[in-house]
Protein backbone atom coordinates (compact mmCIF):
# COMPACT_ATOMS: atom_id res chain seq x y z
CA UNK A 1 0.00 0.00 0.00
CA UNK A 2 2.76 2.05 0.95
CA UNK A 3 4.91 1.14 -1.49
CA UNK A 4 1.85 1.72 -4.55
CA UNK A 5 1.23 5.03 -2.65
CA UNK A 6 5.33 6.36 -3.26
CA UNK A 7 5.73 4.76 -6.53
CA UNK A 8 1.97 6.07 -8.15
CA UNK A 9 2.46 4.15 -11.74
CA UNK A 10 6.10 5.15 -11.80
CA UNK A 11 5.11 8.90 -11.71
CA UNK A 12 6.18 9.12 -7.98
CA UNK A 13 9.09 11.01 -7.81
CA UNK A 14 7.17 13.95 -10.32
CA UNK A 15 4.25 14.45 -7.84
CA UNK A 16 6.38 13.97 -4.63
CA UNK A 17 8.96 16.49 -5.97
CA UNK A 18 6.44 19.04 -7.01
CA UNK A 19 4.61 18.59 -3.76
CA UNK A 20 7.72 18.73 -1.63
CA UNK A 21 9.12 21.82 -3.32
CA UNK A 22 5.66 23.79 -2.87
CA UNK A 23 5.51 22.69 1.41
CA UNK A 24 9.29 23.81 1.11
CA UNK A 25 8.50 27.09 -0.23
CA UNK A 26 5.52 27.76 1.92
CA UNK A 27 7.61 26.66 4.80
CA UNK A 28 10.67 29.23 4.06
CA UNK A 29 8.03 32.28 2.74
CA UNK A 30 6.77 31.62 6.14
CA UNK A 31 10.10 31.60 7.96
CA UNK A 32 11.36 34.24 6.20
CA UNK A 33 8.35 36.67 7.18
CA UNK A 34 7.60 35.23 10.83
CA UNK A 35 12.06 36.33 10.78
CA UNK A 36 11.06 39.89 9.97
CA UNK A 37 8.13 40.38 11.76
CA UNK A 38 9.56 40.03 15.25
CA UNK A 39 12.85 41.47 14.41
CA UNK A 40 10.15 44.76 13.52
CA UNK A 41 8.29 44.28 16.86
CA UNK A 42 11.84 43.80 18.65
CA UNK A 43 13.12 47.01 17.57
CA UNK A 44 9.49 48.92 18.28
CA UNK A 45 9.93 47.53 21.65
CA UNK A 46 13.73 48.41 22.04
CA UNK A 47 13.24 51.93 21.01
CA UNK A 48 10.03 52.20 23.34
CA UNK A 49 12.12 51.38 26.28
CA UNK A 50 14.93 53.62 25.34
CA UNK A 51 11.85 57.19 25.44
CA UNK A 52 11.37 59.10 28.51
CA UNK A 53 8.24 58.97 30.20
CA UNK A 54 6.63 62.36 28.43
CA UNK A 55 7.82 60.46 24.97
CA UNK A 56 6.49 57.47 26.01
CA UNK A 57 3.14 58.48 27.64
CA UNK A 58 2.65 60.57 24.13
CA UNK A 59 3.52 57.35 22.30
CA UNK A 60 1.18 55.22 24.28
CA UNK A 61 -1.79 57.64 23.27
CA UNK A 62 -2.11 55.97 19.96
CA UNK A 63 -3.53 53.10 19.63
CA UNK A 64 -1.73 50.59 17.80
CA UNK A 65 1.11 51.45 19.25
CA UNK A 66 -0.33 50.18 22.83
CA UNK A 67 -1.03 47.11 20.81
CA UNK A 68 1.95 46.37 19.71
CA UNK A 69 3.31 46.55 22.89
CA UNK A 70 0.33 43.85 24.11
CA UNK A 71 1.32 41.94 21.50
CA UNK A 72 4.91 41.95 21.72
CA UNK A 73 4.72 40.93 25.69
CA UNK A 74 2.04 38.01 24.55
CA UNK A 75 4.73 36.34 21.94
CA UNK B 1 -15.37 54.85 3.53
CA UNK B 2 -12.06 54.37 3.74
CA UNK B 3 -12.34 54.99 7.28
CA UNK B 4 -12.13 51.57 8.11
CA UNK B 5 -9.32 50.98 5.94
CA UNK B 6 -7.37 53.38 8.30
CA UNK B 7 -4.27 51.42 9.73
CA UNK B 8 -5.26 52.12 13.00
CA UNK B 9 -8.73 50.27 13.23
CA UNK B 10 -7.60 47.54 11.13
CA UNK B 11 -4.28 46.52 13.31
CA UNK B 12 -6.65 45.16 15.71
CA UNK B 13 -8.17 42.40 13.14
CA UNK B 14 -4.76 42.02 11.51
CA UNK B 15 -2.49 41.20 14.55
CA UNK B 16 -4.96 38.68 16.28
CA UNK B 17 -5.98 36.87 13.09
CA UNK B 18 -2.54 34.96 11.88
CA UNK B 19 -2.77 32.75 14.97
CA UNK B 20 -6.65 31.33 13.59
CA UNK B 21 -5.42 31.91 9.56
CA UNK B 22 -2.62 29.38 10.40
CA UNK B 23 -4.68 26.66 12.48
CA UNK B 24 -7.86 26.88 9.01
CA UNK B 25 -4.39 26.45 6.93
CA UNK B 26 -3.08 23.36 8.42
CA UNK B 27 -6.65 22.13 8.98
CA UNK B 28 -7.75 22.43 5.20
CA UNK B 29 -4.06 21.63 3.82
CA UNK B 30 -4.58 18.53 5.34
CA UNK B 31 -8.10 17.71 4.03
CA UNK B 32 -6.28 18.39 0.66
CA UNK B 33 -3.18 16.87 0.77
CA UNK B 34 -5.24 13.46 1.41
CA UNK B 35 -7.78 14.10 -1.71
CA UNK B 36 -5.31 14.77 -3.90
CA UNK B 37 -2.42 12.71 -2.91
CA UNK B 38 -4.43 9.46 -1.88
CA UNK B 39 -8.14 9.44 -2.52
CA UNK B 40 -8.67 11.69 -5.54
CA UNK B 41 -8.37 9.27 -8.89
CA UNK B 42 -5.61 8.93 -11.47
CA UNK B 43 -6.61 10.53 -14.72
CA UNK B 44 -7.14 7.73 -18.14
CA UNK B 45 -4.00 9.34 -19.89
CA UNK B 46 -1.40 10.91 -17.33
CA UNK B 47 -1.85 8.01 -14.94
CA UNK B 48 -1.11 9.67 -11.31
CA UNK B 49 1.47 12.78 -13.17
CA UNK B 50 -2.31 14.72 -12.99
CA UNK B 51 -1.54 14.89 -8.95
CA UNK B 52 0.74 17.84 -9.85
CA UNK B 53 -1.80 19.57 -11.15
CA UNK B 54 -3.38 20.15 -7.39
CA UNK B 55 -0.09 21.98 -6.42
CA UNK B 56 0.19 23.50 -10.15
CA UNK B 57 -3.08 24.81 -10.90
CA UNK B 58 -3.77 26.74 -7.23
CA UNK B 59 -0.57 28.01 -7.34
CA UNK B 60 -0.98 29.42 -10.77
CA UNK B 61 -4.45 31.10 -10.46
CA UNK B 62 -3.48 32.69 -6.99
CA UNK B 63 -0.13 34.40 -8.38
CA UNK B 64 -2.16 35.79 -11.11
CA UNK B 65 -4.85 36.35 -9.01
CA UNK B 66 -2.49 38.34 -6.50
CA UNK B 67 -1.16 40.54 -9.40
CA UNK B 68 -4.45 41.57 -10.16
CA UNK B 69 -5.19 43.11 -7.08
CA UNK B 70 -1.84 44.59 -6.66
CA UNK B 71 -2.94 46.48 -9.55
CA UNK B 72 -6.36 47.35 -8.62
CA UNK B 73 -4.91 48.20 -5.32
CA UNK B 74 -2.33 50.51 -6.65
CA UNK B 75 -5.02 52.22 -9.11
CA UNK B 76 -7.29 53.07 -6.22
CA UNK B 77 -4.41 53.94 -3.63
CA UNK B 78 -3.29 56.38 -6.71
CA UNK B 79 -6.99 58.04 -7.31
CA UNK B 80 -8.14 57.97 -3.81
CA UNK B 81 -4.77 58.98 -2.32
CA UNK B 82 -4.87 56.55 0.32
CA UNK B 83 -1.72 55.17 1.64
CA UNK B 84 -2.98 52.57 2.83
CA UNK B 85 -3.91 50.43 -0.55
CA UNK B 86 -0.03 50.78 -1.28
CA UNK B 87 0.82 49.48 1.68
CA UNK B 88 -1.85 46.28 1.29
CA UNK B 89 -0.47 45.67 -2.08
CA UNK B 90 3.17 46.05 -1.34
CA UNK B 91 2.09 43.37 1.62
CA UNK B 92 0.41 41.00 -0.89
CA UNK B 93 3.16 40.83 -3.43
CA UNK B 94 5.61 38.12 -1.59
CA UNK B 95 3.17 35.50 -1.30
CA UNK B 96 2.06 36.27 -4.95
CA UNK B 97 6.04 35.54 -6.14
CA UNK B 98 6.19 32.55 -4.62
CA UNK B 99 3.43 31.21 -5.70
CA UNK B 100 4.38 32.39 -8.99
CA UNK B 101 7.75 30.39 -8.58
CA UNK B 102 6.24 27.26 -7.50
CA UNK B 103 3.35 27.50 -10.54
CA UNK B 104 6.92 27.75 -12.90
CA UNK B 105 8.68 24.96 -11.15
CA UNK B 106 5.72 22.58 -11.02
CA UNK B 107 4.84 22.73 -13.91
CA UNK B 108 8.31 22.14 -15.48
CA UNK B 109 8.18 18.71 -13.79
CA UNK B 110 5.03 18.14 -14.75
CA UNK B 111 6.10 19.05 -18.15
CA UNK B 112 8.72 15.81 -18.30
CA UNK B 113 6.58 13.17 -18.24
CA UNK B 114 3.33 14.67 -20.29
CA UNK B 115 5.20 16.18 -22.75
CA UNK B 116 8.84 14.97 -22.51
CA UNK B 117 10.66 17.97 -21.63
CA UNK B 118 11.25 20.73 -18.91
CA UNK B 119 10.86 23.42 -20.45
CA UNK B 120 9.31 24.75 -23.56
CA UNK B 121 9.12 28.69 -25.03
CA UNK B 122 5.48 28.54 -24.82
CA UNK B 123 3.26 31.46 -25.05
CA UNK B 124 1.22 30.46 -21.56
CA UNK B 125 5.14 29.61 -20.02
CA UNK B 126 7.02 32.01 -21.67
CA UNK B 127 4.35 35.05 -19.84
CA UNK B 128 4.26 32.95 -16.21
CA UNK B 129 8.04 33.92 -16.58
CA UNK B 130 8.09 37.02 -17.41
CA UNK B 131 5.21 37.78 -14.86
CA UNK B 132 7.95 36.30 -12.08
CA UNK B 133 10.54 38.68 -13.68
CA UNK B 134 7.86 41.67 -13.03
CA UNK B 135 7.18 40.71 -9.22
CA UNK B 136 10.66 40.53 -8.97
CA UNK B 137 10.97 44.07 -10.12
CA UNK B 138 7.86 45.17 -8.40
CA UNK B 139 9.42 43.64 -4.81
CA UNK B 140 12.61 45.46 -5.91
CA UNK B 141 11.14 48.72 -6.57
CA UNK B 142 10.02 48.96 -3.51
CA UNK B 143 13.29 48.60 -1.85
CA UNK B 144 14.59 50.96 -4.12
CA UNK B 145 11.89 54.09 -3.93
CA UNK B 146 10.18 54.83 -1.17
CA UNK B 147 7.79 56.56 -3.09
CA UNK B 148 4.72 54.54 -3.67
CA UNK B 149 3.87 56.83 -7.48
CA UNK B 150 6.85 55.43 -9.24
CA UNK B 151 5.90 51.79 -7.57
CA UNK B 152 2.67 52.45 -9.21
CA UNK B 153 3.67 53.04 -12.76
CA UNK B 154 5.74 50.13 -12.61
CA UNK B 155 2.41 47.89 -11.47
CA UNK B 156 0.36 49.07 -13.68
CA UNK B 157 2.60 48.68 -16.66
CA UNK B 158 2.67 45.15 -15.81
CA UNK B 159 -0.93 44.62 -15.85
CA UNK B 160 -1.02 44.06 -19.57
CA UNK B 161 0.63 40.61 -19.02
CA UNK B 162 -2.33 39.24 -16.81
CA UNK B 163 -4.80 39.41 -19.57
CA UNK B 164 -2.20 38.02 -21.80
CA UNK B 165 -1.10 35.00 -19.54
CA UNK B 166 -4.93 33.90 -19.34
CA UNK B 167 -5.75 34.36 -23.17
CA UNK B 168 -2.25 32.85 -24.64
CA UNK B 169 -3.95 29.43 -24.42
CA UNK B 170 -6.57 30.96 -26.42
CA UNK B 171 -4.88 33.08 -28.79
CA UNK B 172 -2.08 30.78 -29.94
CA UNK B 173 -1.32 27.68 -30.60
CA UNK B 174 0.42 26.20 -27.49
CA UNK B 175 1.56 22.73 -25.85
CA UNK B 176 0.04 24.02 -23.01
CA UNK B 177 -3.64 22.77 -22.82
CA UNK B 178 -6.56 25.14 -22.59
CA UNK B 179 -8.14 26.18 -19.14
CA UNK B 180 -10.55 22.97 -18.16
CA UNK B 181 -12.40 25.03 -15.58
CA UNK B 182 -14.75 28.23 -16.72
CA UNK B 183 -16.99 30.06 -14.47
CA UNK B 184 -19.35 31.27 -17.09
CA UNK B 185 -19.81 27.12 -19.16
CA UNK B 186 -19.67 23.89 -17.67
CA UNK B 187 -16.40 22.67 -16.66
CA UNK B 188 -14.57 19.77 -18.28
CA UNK B 189 -13.00 18.20 -15.29
CA UNK B 190 -14.60 15.80 -13.72
CA UNK B 191 -15.96 16.47 -10.06
CA UNK B 192 -14.23 13.77 -8.27
CA UNK B 193 -10.74 15.99 -9.42
CA UNK B 194 -12.49 19.04 -9.32
CA UNK B 195 -12.62 19.00 -5.50
CA UNK B 196 -9.40 18.16 -4.73
CA UNK B 197 -8.42 20.84 -6.78
CA UNK B 198 -10.80 23.71 -5.06
CA UNK B 199 -9.95 22.29 -1.63
CA UNK B 200 -5.74 22.93 -1.96
CA UNK B 201 -6.98 26.30 -3.47
CA UNK B 202 -8.56 27.72 -0.59
CA UNK B 203 -5.42 25.95 1.57
CA UNK B 204 -3.42 28.03 -0.59
CA UNK B 205 -5.26 30.88 -0.51
CA UNK B 206 -5.48 30.65 2.83
CA UNK B 207 -1.82 30.63 2.88
CA UNK B 208 -1.60 33.52 0.83
CA UNK B 209 -4.08 35.38 3.36
CA UNK B 210 -1.82 34.62 6.83
CA UNK B 211 1.73 35.37 4.54
CA UNK B 212 -0.16 38.98 3.49
CA UNK B 213 -1.14 39.55 7.12
CA UNK B 214 2.02 38.78 9.17
CA UNK B 215 3.76 40.94 6.35
CA UNK B 216 1.17 44.00 6.82
CA UNK B 217 1.83 44.03 10.38
CA UNK B 218 5.34 44.07 9.81
CA UNK B 219 5.06 46.70 7.47
CA UNK B 220 2.92 48.74 9.86
CA UNK B 221 5.56 48.26 12.75
CA UNK B 222 8.08 49.88 10.63
CA UNK B 223 6.14 52.88 9.86
CA UNK B 224 5.17 53.02 13.37
CA UNK B 225 9.32 52.55 14.27
CA UNK B 226 10.24 55.66 12.09
CA UNK B 227 7.32 57.27 14.18
CA UNK B 228 9.28 56.81 17.57
CA UNK B 229 12.21 58.15 16.12
CA UNK B 230 10.42 61.53 15.59
CA UNK B 231 9.05 61.70 18.96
Amino acid sequence: MINELLFMNGYGVYVLSAFSFTLLSFTALYLVTKIQFVKEQSKFVAKFGSLNAEKANSAKSQRINKEILANATNN
Amino acid sequence: MFKFFQPNKIFQITSKAPKYVLFLFIVVLSVGLTEALILSPEDYKQSDAVRIMYVHVPAAWISLGIFSSITLLSISGFVFKNKNFFLISKSLAPSGFVFNIIALVTGSIWGKPTWGTWWAWDARITSMLILVLFYAMYLISWRIYENEEKVFKISTIVTINVPIIKYSVDWWNTLHQPASINILSKSSIHSSMLFPLLIMTAAFALFSLLIFLMKYNTELIKIKNKGLDRL
